[in-house]
């Protein structure tokens, strides 16, 4: 999967949760799911099963810990996949 | 951990505690029960001069039991005198039925629906006395020691 499809993948994942629009139309890896789309830590939980069930992967408490913006998102998706 | 250990724990109190007691509780879920005292403070404006339990009381029934007295269970094995529970409600989908008078007695029942990374979401009903369907809906918190 390419960088681009990943990012489009979790943007309409995270998209039923955001709640700053202008911050979602100009999504990059840089965004920050709190900070700057401002999900409440509930709806970051649903974040991560619906990544779980999107990739068929588990998450760990350590990864929710880190999985504070897109990139981080990324890297933690890719390293799930590829062990 | 038992039922009055659980409520023991309850960060609510008098006018804003809507739990009696607890008749059954397991890591799926739980049963208790609530008895709305004619004199609660709600009933004086909730409508003039025609005492009914708002919704979003029971809705708060239904999540304190439904989902705090639960969530204290789940956590049991980290509550100390150090870790009390925390609690944040955040989010709630309700359907009503029927409407709740003073001195009736609601019984909660909930099934969890998942408990991860300290959100619990859980499906909760509310029946009246007969056994009616009063309300039933998706509750949804954070909770941690």
């Amino acid at each position: 999967m390419t960088n681009q499809e990943l990012i489009t993948k979790l943007k309409a994942i995270v998209s039923p949760y955001i709640q700053d629009e202008e911050a979602f139309k100009n999504l990059s890896e840089d965004t920050d799911f709190i900070k700057d789309l401002k999900i409440n830590s509930a709806n970051l939980v649903d974040i991560i099963l619906d990544i779980e069930d999107e990739f068929d992967i588990r998450l760990e408490n350590e990864d929710m810990e880190k999985m504070l913006d897109v990139k981080s998102a990324m890297a933690i998706v890719n390293t799930k996949l590829a062990g | 951990m038992t039922v009055s250990e659980i409520i023991a724990l309850l960060p609510y109190q008098k006018p804003f505690l809507f739990v009696d007691g607890i008749e059954a509780i397991s890591d799926e879920g739980i049963t208790g029960h609530y008895t709305f005292n004619k004199d609660e403070t709600f009933y004086k404006g909730h409508f003039k001069d025609n005492p009914i339990t708002p919704g979003v009381i029971l809705t708060e029934c239904m999540a304190q039991i439904g989902l705090v007295c639960l969530g204290i269970y789940l956590l049991k094995d980290e509550l100390n005198s150090e870790h009390q529970p925390q609690i944040a409600l955040t989010a709630h989908q309700m359907d009503f039925y029927l409407p709740v008078f003073p001195e009736e007695k609601v019984t909660v029942i909930s099934e969890k629906e998942v408990f991860r990374f300290n959100k619990l979401k859980c499906k909760v009903q509310l029946l009246n006395e007969k056994g009616e369907l009063v309300a039933r809906g998706i509750i949804s918190g954070m909770m941690k020691a």
